[in-house]
């Protein structure tokens, strides 16, 4: 459909000011946090409200334009890549907490709303909303929702998934649903299951009920120097081995301290080739024994200098080189890829060398950031841009790191998504029949594929078919609806 | 179905499934639908061809894994084959140092426990009683220490399921993090056999902690309850498992809380726990005999089975759940008994009576639901309740449900009719 035709549908649905279609207005939203994706939408819309997304939906259902929506952009898979012939659905304008229910331990919001902010209003009633992505301080929920983000403190109190209650949904088809709710297990499918995670292909999500959590009485936390990742992982394992869960458990090799000293002063023990950082919370009385044990491991497997953060403020500082790890590579290298992959955690040693080795074999950095806890990697994988071939050489390399992962077991992203970037590693880790059984799911939603086309999938289903038996180009690729990787 | 159709869909079943077929009997009923045939595969390919069949001959297919629940939900609209699980039952893979285990969605939850034990690990699905893996993530079992660890979808990692058409899919892995594609293993548990069969599933599991303990309060009336129940879950105890038994008919009701954690770090938060469970509190190295039992209505030795229910709602409407469970005791004629995790917002309700009483019950307890925030859903009555009413009530979503049930099955050959909306 013609772009000025629909802009001017949309604004007699939205209103002037919410639909956005100049070129230079536009191109702030070309990218997420993936920046070397880059596509200019052709419209904008600043949500306000469900009926507003209900009413751009339906228009969109009736016109068989494709739709994004978009959150922070803080994405780091270019999930809220915009379509050059679409309409992207800016949702952070929908930034209200609706309710703080205390009693039930839930809050109501708006998509929109900024993760860290909702921890910062009910923090005072003794409560906090646990799913705490590094970047908490700028992603929405609705985000996260879409993601299924997961963080630091993920081990022990679970994912965006396990904090979702319930759902307000603006359908592809532009129908609204009431899905779930403050009590759990409403009767039916598990539909909550399936929309968390699902990166915005099933629709927009227009609020969200998740579970506050209640604050730990005690938090103690450690900063552990080992003289290389070995020894850290070796701690690791003997504490989990003991039955511990900590809140948190996170590494950081030679190379990522380096970058977090130059970034941000963390002042971390010097000379580490390895440091852990482990916090354990809980009742008072739980904590303190459960602490001496896991400082028994650290030392017990070589680590030369532990630190006890004595305070709030020592504990952000312990936390400050970790949470700043992946733009401080930015101080020790001119360009980086962040890479996302999960590995069962028994396997880090293994992974850890054979990382190594690439490293070594292409001449390309790799610092090592990772939730330690879950066998959650973060390489950063570092080049020059300016330098030809190290950008390819990189990405080479950064693809090796996801087969390493997929030969352990493991899998291609445990929190940052597939979104654009990972499309074509999917069949690496899943069979055809896998990919197309996960396709019925986005039929049954969006049977005209305009929820967030191109993303996830590397080749589109066409609903009501069996896979396989059409023939020449695909005919959502041919009407621009869907990309074919 | 003329005769030779009937043969060579029999047929077709002996070759998918290795000759393991037989002719149902009266102990193969479906509630009361009787089917034609029980076959029972040994591995998942084996599963792929029965269904590969059953597409080719039309044949209506129920899953069973142990059985003993095989009575909840509507009876099938029809019924040619029960597919048993039994043959499914090897401990594939656990892999203590990683926390997972893959296993056969036949083999019994109480097998699983004791193949983990060993390793002084666990599934935080409680307590295991008679069923089998599959049947639990079928139906998404709930037990006490959900509060512990989340629901038992929270618990699966990965899954393999076949679908009607016999196609074999996979999803998530061995990894306890991981969001490469849709997460079918949430979308398949609690979905009652009616989307696939599920024949494998991964699990994350839990070390058992060193130390557990249960403290236990003297019966409480209602007012008090309410106020107990406010102050456990608002505090910072952090217990493993908050358990509400209400006796039949009503009168004062037992909160028992499991702590479990650091053997020395116990006493303290004993102590806090009995503080506020009040005057009389008892702290045992046992659970109450109660403890995650499915709740009794009938009384002493009674052979009339009970009815079920399964009810949620906030937390902080547990006392208008109650008020209204005795409004539907008093509306019904029928008595009451609740169990229920008090701190997650799950309760089972059994229920003493006939049909129409049951069914009086539930539409009672349904209409106040509203008022408690949750859901009323019947898993089983005397035969002929669902005349009377719908087991599972109204449902948000349901028409993508719907869609999600047109795509995975066209041909309705899944356990038709059993679910939510007819499907
Ligand atoms: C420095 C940094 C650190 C990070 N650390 C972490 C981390 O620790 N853990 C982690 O999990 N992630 C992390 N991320 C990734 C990112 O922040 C998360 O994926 C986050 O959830 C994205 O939220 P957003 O609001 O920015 O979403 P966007 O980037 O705007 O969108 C992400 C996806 O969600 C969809 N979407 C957004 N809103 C909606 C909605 N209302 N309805 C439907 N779909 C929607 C989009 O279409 C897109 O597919 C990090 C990113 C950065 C830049
Ligand atoms: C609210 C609630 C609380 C519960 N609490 C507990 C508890 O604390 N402890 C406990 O052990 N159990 C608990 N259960 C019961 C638990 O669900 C049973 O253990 C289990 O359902 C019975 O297993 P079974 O093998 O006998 O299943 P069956 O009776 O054989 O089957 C039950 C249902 O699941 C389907 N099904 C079975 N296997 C599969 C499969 N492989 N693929 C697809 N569908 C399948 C069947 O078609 C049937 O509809 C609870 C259930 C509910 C609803």
């Amino acid at each position: 459909m013609d772009t000025d035709v629909l802009a001017a549908r949309l604004r007699a649905l939205v209103g002037d000011a919410a639909v956005i279609t100049d070129r230079q207005r536009l191109r702030t939203y070309e990218c997420d946090g993936l920046a070397q994706y880059r596509v200019v939408p052709a419209v904008v819309v600043l949500a306000a409200s469900t009926e507003d997304v209900a009413a751009v939906v339906r228009e969109c259902a009736a016109q068989r334009v494709p739709f994004v929506a978009r959150g922070s952009g803080t994405g780091l898979s270019g999930g809220a890549l915009p379509h050059a012939d679409g309409v992207l659905i800016v949702m952070s304008t929908m930034r209200r907490i609706l309710e703080v229910d205390r009693d039930n331990q839930r809050a109501v919001v708006e998509p929109g709303v900024i993760n860290l902010q909702l921890s910062d209003v009910t923090r005072a009633d003794g409560y906090y909303y646990a799913p705490d992505p590094s970047s908490q301080q700028v992603c929405s929920i609705g985000g996260n929702v879409a993601e299924n983000s997961g963080g630091a403190h993920c081990l022990k109190y679970g994912f965006t998934s396990n904090h979702v209650t319930g759902l307000e949904l603006v359908a592809p088809t532009g129908e609204v649903e009431q899905i779930g709710g403050k009590a759990p297990d409403a009767p039916g499918y598990d539909l909550l299951g399936a929309l968390v995670g699902s990166e915005g292909t099933l629709g927009v999500v227009t609020a969200a009920t998740v579970r506050l959590t209640r604050t730990p009485a005690d938090v103690r936390t450690l900063l552990a120097a080992f003289p290389g990742t070995d020894q850290a992982g070796a701690a690791v394992s003997a504490v989990i081995g003991a039955g511990v869960i900590p809140a948190a458990i996170e590494m950081m090799d030679a190379l990522a301290i380096e970058a977090a000293e130059a970034a941000v002063q963390c002042g971390y023990p010097e000379g580490a080739g390895a440091v852990l950082i482990v916090e354990i919370d809980g009742p008072a009385s739980d904590v303190q024994q459960v602490f001496e044990e896991v400082e028994g491991h650290c030392r017990a497997h070589g680590a030369f200098e532990i630190r006890i953060a004595a305070d709030d403020a020592e504990r952000a500082l312990f936390w400050k080189g970790r949470k700043s790890a992946f733009a401080a590579v930015g101080r020790i290298s001119p360009d980086y890829i962040v890479q996302d992959g999960v590995i069962p955690r028994t396997a880090l040693p293994e992974v850890l060398s054979s990382i190594a080795r690439l490293s070594a074999e292409s001449g390309v950095r790799v610092a090592n950031v990772f939730h330690a806890g879950d066998g959650n990697l973060h390489p950063l994988v570092l080049f020059d841009d300016s330098v030809e071939g190290e950008s390819e050489r990189a990405e080479e390399v950064s693809g090796a790191i996801l087969d390493l992962c997929i030969q352990h077991g493991g899998s291609i992203t445990g929190e940052h998504g597939v979104g654009s970037d990972k499309a074509k590693y999917m069949p690496r880790m899943f069979t055809d029949d896998d990919l197309d059984t996960m396709q019925l799911v986005r039929c049954a939603f969006d049977p005209s594929s305009i929820s967030n086309p191109g993303k996830v999938f590397p080749t589109p289903r066409l609903c009501g078919e069996r896979p396989g038996r059409h023939q020449g180009v695909h005919p959502l690729a041919e009407a621009g609806v869907a990309e074919v990787f | 179905m003329a005769g030779t159709v009937t043969a060579a869909a029999r047929e077709a079943l002996v070759r998918a499934c290795a000759g393991r077929v037989e002719d149902a009997t009266d102990t193969d009923l479906v509630g009361a639908t009787a089917p034609r045939w029980v076959v029972r595969p040994t591995s998942t390919e084996e599963v792929s061809a029965v269904l590969h069949s059953a597409t080719e001959h039309d044949l209506a297919v129920v899953v069973r894994g142990a059985g003993t629940k095989l009575a909840w939900g509507h009876d099938p609209e029809r019924l040619d084959v029960v597919l048993d699980t039994s043959g499914l039952d090897t401990l594939v893979e656990h892999a203590a140092g990683d926390l997972i285990a893959v296993v056969g969605a036949g083999r019994r939850l109480s097998d699983l426990q004791d193949d983990l034990a060993g390793a002084s690990q666990r599934l935080g699905v409680d307590p295991a009683r008679s069923g089998t893996v599959g049947g639990a993530v079928a139906t998404a079992a709930t037990g006490p220490m959900r509060l512990a660890h989340g629901a038992v979808r929270d618990l699966v990692i990965g899954m393999t399921i076949v679908r009607a058409d016999g196609v074999v899919a996979h999803s998530g892995g061995k990894v306890v993090k991981n969001v490469a594609g849709y997460d079918l293993g949430k979308l398949l548990t609690g979905s009652w056999g009616t989307l696939g069969v599920i024949t494998q599933v991964a699990f994350r599991l839990h070390p058992v902690p060193a130390g557990r303990t249960w403290v236990t309060g003297a019966p409480m009336s209602q007012v008090v309850l309410r106020e107990v129940v406010r102050s456990l879950v608002h505090s910072q105890v952090v217990p493993s498992a908050v358990e509400l038994d209400r006796p039949v008919g009503g009168g004062d009701a037992v909160v028992s809380v499991l702590l479990e954690g650091h053997p020395e770090g116990l006493d303290d938060r004993a102590a806090e726990v009995a503080a506020l469970l009040g005057h009389g509190a008892q702290r045992q190295q046992e659970p109450p005999a109660w403890w995650g039992r499915e709740p009794v209505a009938g009384g002493e030795g009674a052979d009339d089975q009970d009815a079920l229910l399964k009810v949620t709602h906030e937390l902080a409407a547990l006392s208008k759940l109650l008020d209204a469970l005795a409004r539907a005791e008093s509306v019904s004629g029928c008595r009451a008994a609740l169990r229920g995790s008090v701190a997650v917002g799950t309760a089972t309700v059994a229920v003493g009576g006939g049909a129409d009483e049951v069914a009086a019950f539930t539409t009672a307890l349904r209409a106040s639901a509203p008022g408690f925030g949750g859901s009323v859903v019947l898993l089983e009555g005397p035969p002929g309740t669902t005349d009377f009413v719908d087991p599972w009530g109204p449902v948000g979503g349901l028409s993508l449900m719907q869609a999600v049930k047109a795509q995975f099955d066209p041909g309705r050959l899944l356990a038709p009719g059993r679910f939510v909306g007819g499907i």
